[in-house]
């Protein structure tokens, strides 16, 4: 049986009746056309589906639409500015050459944001701990750390 | 993911009413263990009763000589808590080393401790702190609460309120995390409870959560490292795996509890 | 060369690709909707070797949404093909390897877990996936003969039936009489058996491919994400479709990531391909994680036994190698050629070493295919040469570096007696710099240091080369390829003036359209911001061989400069007429035509529009346009090469390896944008940290089951599981294309896995440790603690 679900998406009201099965990832890529949010594994470790509920990052995969009733939701595509300036860590990891292939990014950059939301001023290891829940295969991590790190020294 | 009914009640009393009819009804707190293994199509409930709309189950109070935390309240919420940070540190650092950033901000210690993984790291924090679950029906030592892989005292229908941790003289945690899952290889939590006695409890062993008998005695001659440090496990009852053999387990229990102890003194 | 505008040459431009990709405007093949799209799940097979009896689809052709069903029956009876192999091998004997069929979905068996048996078409994902649970499949397990090292031997089940032995071919590589002349008068001779240990790319995009037949062109139209689309449009339609090739277009659009595992040509879109035609329906497919772990291409598993040859001064005096290679249950794409002809030639290493011969098996086993996985085998040959340097310098009581220098080869083209002929490098320059910059003179005081706090130090080399820029068609072919190895570029110069560039290589993280736009704006002198990339389309790109083998600058970047020329040439011929002068008098500089010695000047724009305006135009002798085609073909590979040196801390107390320092200094040739090179480099070496420390990929040995099927036993790499990299590059520039380039993709996943290990080892000689397998986990550390301690 389907249930209604009401929630705010990028500061935009959303309303829609789902299977309960739809997960949250679902919801957004398939039936809102956000495509910014990946999937890179289904046992909910990748991370790439790494979206803010309620001003905290979490998976995308590994939630039902439906636990996200009544939340605010941004992913990738509401980081920047409504003008469409980049977000600083969107802007540090383009300055830091933070990304290559582009598909663990979105992920990586919401979990980044969350991360100095958490702690404004980390040291490395911080960092490097707080990305715990993002793979990349790409870039091994130095110069996402750096863009981290270059987006903490200019907030 | 195979279809279910979803439910989602506005307060406890509703839910159990729910989950007590329920056939094959399972309840669903942060679901990051539920919800991953429904994907993989390795759970297969009729309904799900989603607890997240129950505010009664959140929050973290002092209670006492002890720290009441609400079965819904996240790790992250552990994690960064004041009070819990100031009178039971190790419980915050545990809560801050299980799984994730994301898995943090969305598992709940409810959902973590009904599971009763037998490599996760609070049933670890509950039983080492000697912690009483309080449920819908009864209050149930931490002692009674574990009863195997994956299980639990819990009857159907029953849910877990909060868990009341009594506020230690110190404790330590010390993790060694499996390298792929990042769920503990070995957790062994150490306590030095207010009267002086002392609970060790291992995770990741393999065939859930225990307590030591043989660290307790060790630590409660002496709450040093290197008494920890010399208590050799037999490997009997370790489980052996891609990732650790169970002689390796048996010997990082030693060493974990020589760092937690470490921790705990601070 | 030297950058003459802003973001030219040899500047780190920021990326192009960055604005989309960061705002979550990328479009990855899964991202694509098409209207009236149905869904494929494949059912795979969950053993690694079963007899087939009956597929009975009656009940899940009755459930909700299905729209078609396929076995590998209704593929044979539609005459559809087997996936070929691009590479022939011939064996010692002269014999071709054995080409057992590859069906797209099983007949008749099934050979390993995950094998494709049935494919079921639906309304949406979730029904198609609900009816493959409800075809029954009635199988007959058979034993499986997994492990590389043992399928071989009497007694094992045979995957294929053309292999009783499950060889598919033996192959001998090197002079063996004067190798084991050599070994006979040796001072020392050095010994190794090791494991190069099994690899799952996981690119974190999964694979995904959308089909679609379109009734009224009778053509196709497939989006996959994939490394080389013109390679994938070819195989598909000449060897296993049987479409004619100008009916299929293919399309990679952005692909999150390749590592070579998106090279091939897998069953599952040549099988969604086919069937859009049949049901006459778009069908998406987008694989599950789980199913990457089983079904996409390997990398890896060597089984090898390595013996050096060293006078008494340390110089080598030969390389013996016996290698078991592990091709999997069918041979995907190239897979025969990259234990052999990518492994075996590199042997030489960057030493002098007089004589080689190297002896690879390739071996069937009912496993996921093996194949290109990041170096391709240039890793495995690598981590041979290596290892046994590293173990030869600790056994002769010679210093690691010096040891190495001894042995440099110092004079250039030289020829290696494994057949490839070196045309540029500086060893001595690289391993100077990577010392310098690992401050490797100060290591004794950290390793002091380190002690005090109960913690082993150990400090590790690497000198590596691979060859890349693959390659010489013509050499190729005589090895056994079944395919050209050149590049193709276009550029276009539209009447205002700005270009797109149409090139054959792919861009799946490698930064192509802000490399290739720094090239064309440098040579043409026009505004970066005013060249655009166009890549990865079989509709748009006149043809491409796309990438791999770090080849995209060397190769297609060449193939760009050689269209360029041709741009400039009749741009040459245009502004002789616009200027009234001879075309012999023209130069072209900073964007300018100029007549020499003159201050008379037309700018590239203006010609441009003089082609496409051609009112003042030497239409007698010039056609009008500015659009000009080149293929490039290279004459010899590149040879990238350079000094690793890694410097562990190991807790005794649980084995644990913390890399603490990492430095790289490579010779990539020059350098286009330092700092995607930087970032090309630092990928490499987490993969190759990776496999020396975490990854493995384990199939339990009697049932053949995938123990590492999950991100909860596979261990990828994590930020906290790496250090800071120092990177650095010394320049010896390709002699052999215009832009004296190498390449770097691989670069630091070749080189790092034996310093890893070799700094482990020194970490623990001390305890009698001599050997370590990958990857070294704390479990294996202390494992290997124990026993130096029993």
């Amino acid at each position: 049986m389907n249930v209604k679900l009401s929630l705010t998406v990028n500061g935009k009201a959303v309303a829609a009746e789902v299977d309960p099965r739809t997960l949250l990832v679902q919801f957004l890529r398939e039936h809102l056309r956000l495509t910014g949010t990946h999937v890179g594994c289904d046992t909910g470790q990748c991370g790439a589906c790494t979206i803010h509920l309620d001003g905290r990052a979490v998976k995308s995969c590994n939630l039902l639409a439906v636990q996200a009733q009544g939340a605010e939701v941004t992913t990738i595509e509401g980081l920047a500015a409504p003008n469409g300036d980049m977000h600083p860590m969107q802007a540090a990891f383009k300055e830091c050459h933070g990304l290559q292939c582009g598909f663990c990014t979105p992920g990586m950059v919401m979990s980044a944001t969350a991360l100095l939301k958490d702690n404004p001023k980390p040291t490395e290891e911080q960092i490097r701990a707080g990305l715990d829940g993002n793979f990349c295969r790409c870039t091994g991590y130095h110069n996402i750390v750096k863009a981290v790190q270059s987006c903490a020294a200019g907030s | 993911m195979y279809p279910f009914q979803y439910h989602r009640p506005a307060n406890l009393a509703e839910a159990t009413a729910l989950l007590g009819k329920l056939g094959e009804g399972k309840a669903l707190a942060g679901g990051q263990t539920l919800i991953a293994a429904m994907k993989l199509r390795l759970a297969q409930p009729s309904d799900l009763v989603d607890l997240g709309g129950i505010a009664e189950l959140s929050g973290i109070r002092a209670d006492g000589d002890a720290i009441v935390i609400g079965a819904l309240t996240r790790h992250a919420d552990v994690a960064a808590s004041a009070e819990v940070g100031k009178r039971i540190p190790a419980l915050a650092r545990l809560a801050g080393s299980i799984g994730d950033r994301q898995v943090r901000a969305a598992g709940t210690l409810g959902g973590s401790i009904a599971n009763n993984d037998p490599a996760a790291d609070y049933p670890a924090g509950v039983l080492g702190l000697g912690a009483t679950v309080v449920t819908s029906r009864r209050s149930i030592a931490a002692d009674d609460f574990f009863s195997g892989l994956y299980e639990t005292a819990l009857e159907p229908g029953e849910l877990i309120k909060s868990v009341s941790f009594p506020v230690p003289q110190r404790a330590g945690y010390a993790k060694f995390a499996n390298p792929a899952s990042r769920f503990a290889l070995i957790g062994v939590f150490v306590c030095q409870e207010k009267s002086g006695a002392v609970r060790v409890a291992v995770t990741g062993g393999g065939n859930g959560v225990f307590r030591s008998a043989e660290l307790e005695k060790a630590l409660a001659a002496s709450f040093t490292p290197a008494a920890a440090a010399a208590v050799k496990l037999s490997a009997d009852g370790f489980s052996g795996d891609l990732h650790a053999s169970p002689e390796y387990r048996a010997h990082l229990v030693s060493v974990m509890a020589g760092r937690a102890v470490a921790a705990a003194l601070g | 060369m030297g950058a003459n505008i802003a973001n030219g040459i040899g500047a780190s431009a920021l990326r192009k690709e960055d604005q989309r990709f960061l705002t979550g405007a990328g479009n990855y093949t899964d991202d694509i909707n098409i209207p009236g799209q149905t869904y494929a799940c494949f059912l795979r097979s969950p053993h690694a070797h079963a007899a087939i009896r009956k597929i009975d689809t009656r009940a899940a052709a009755a459930a909700p949404g299905v729209v078609a069903i396929f076995t590998g029956e209704d593929l044979a009876e539609a005459k559809v093909g087997g996936l070929p192999c691009g590479w022939l091998i011939t064996d010692v004997n002269g014999q071709p390897m054995k080409e057992p069929p590859h069906p797209l979905l099983a007949q008749g068996k099934a050979r390993h877990v995950g094998d494709q048996v049935a494919v079921v078409i639906a309304e949406t994902y979730l029904q198609a996936k609900d009816a493959a649970e409800l075809i029954e499949v009635d199988y007959e397990v058979l034993d499986a003969a997994v492990d590389v090292a043992t399928a071989t031997q009497p007694g094992q089940p045979a995957v294929h039936d053309i292999a009783p032995d499950n060889v598919c071919y033996v192959w001998g590589h090197g002079d063996k009489a004067a190798v084991d002349k050599a070994f006979a008068a040796a001072a020392h001779v050095t010994t190794l058996e090791f494991r190069n240990n099994r690899l799952i790319p996981n690119a974190i995009e999964p694979r995904a491919a959308v089909a679609q037949y379109s009734r009224s062109e009778d053509a196709y139209t497939l989006h996959v994400a994939n490394q080389n689309p013109h390679v994938e449009r070819l195989l598909m339609t000449a060897f296993v479709l049987g479409l004619p090739e100008h009916k299929v277009r293919v399309i990679a659009p952005d692909v999150g990531g390749g590592f070579g595992s998106k090279i091939f040509l897998y069953a599952e879109e040549t099988v969604i391909t086919w069937a859009a035609k049949r049901v006459n329906r778009p069908i998406k497919w987008t694989a599950e994680r789980s199913e990457s772990f089983l079904a996409d291409a390997h990398g890896r598993d060597h089984a090898t036994r390595a013996e050096l040859a060293l006078d008494k001064d340390g110089k080598f005096l030969a390389m013996r190698v016996h290698t078991k290679a592990n091709l999997g249950a069918y041979l995907s794409t190239f897979a025969s050629s990259v234990p052999t002809i990518l492994y075996a030639t590199l042997l030489a290493g960057q030493y002098a070493t007089p004589a080689i011969y190297a002896e690879v098996t390739g071996v069937f086993t009912n496993t996921a295919p093996v194949d290109a996985y990041r170096g391709a085998g240039r890793p495995e040959a690598t981590f041979t040469v290596e290892r046994l340097v590293s173990a030869a310098a600790l056994e002769m009581g010679i210093d690691q570096a010096e040891i190495r220098r001894r042995n440099f080869i110092t004079s250039f083209p030289y020829a290696t007696p494994v057949g490839l002929t070196y045309d540029t490098g500086n060893y001595e320059a690289t391993l100077a710099a990577a010392m310098k910059i690992a401050d490797v003179a100060g290591f004794p005081a950290r390793r002091e240091e380190a002690k005090k706090r109960g913690k082993l130090r150990g400090l590790g080399y690497s000198c590596y080369i691979e060859a890349c820029g693959l390659a010489p068609s013509n050499v190729a072919g005589a090895l056994g390829a079944r395919a050209g190895l050149f590049e193709a570029g276009e550029i276009r110069v539209h009447p205002t003036g700005s270009v797109t560039v149409f090139t054959g290589s792919h861009s799946h993280g490698q930064g192509h359209e802000t490399t290739f736009a720094q090239v064309v704006a440098e040579r043409l002198g026009i505004p970066f911001e005013n060249v655009d990339v166009v890549h990865g389309d079989t509709g748009r790109i006149p043809f491409g061989m796309g990438t791999y083998g770090s080849r995209s600058l060397a190769v297609g970047g060449t193939a760009i400069m050689k269209a360029l020329d041709k741009v400039i040439d009749k741009g040459r011929k245009i502004a002789a007429h616009l200027l009234e002068a001879a075309d012999s008098d023209i130069v072209f500089e900073d964007g300018n035509f100029k007549v020499a010695g003159t201050d008379k000047q037309v700018a590239f724009g203006q010609v441009a529009f003089s082609a496409y305006v051609p009112h003042n135009y030497p239409l007698d002798r010039l056609e009008p346009g500015l659009d000009e085609t080149a293929f490039y073909d290279p004459t010899n590979f590149t040879y990238p090469a350079g000094s690793h040196i890694c410097e562990v801390e190991i807790d005794p107390e649980t084995g644990v390896v913390r890399v603490v320092g990492y430095t790289a200094s490579d010779d990539f040739g020059n350098v286009i944008n330092p700092m995607i090179v930087e970032g090309q480099v630092h990928g490499g070496l987490a993969q190759g940290i990776g496999q020396a420390l975490l990854e493995q990929a384990v199939y339990d040995p009697d049932s053949g089951q995938l123990l590492t099927g999950s991100y909860g036993d596979y261990a990828m790499p994590r930020a906290d599981d790496l250090p800071n990299f120092k990177v650095d590059t010394q320049v010896t520039p390709c002699t052999h294309n215009p832009l004296g380039v190498k390449g770097c993709g691989e670069a630091g996943a070749i080189g790092s896995p034996p310093a890893v290990i070799s700094a482990v080892i020194d970490a623990l000689k001390e305890l009698g440790v001599r050997d370590m397998a990958m990857p070294a986990t704390p479990h294996r550390v202390w494992q290997a603690i124990q026993s130096a301690r029993a």
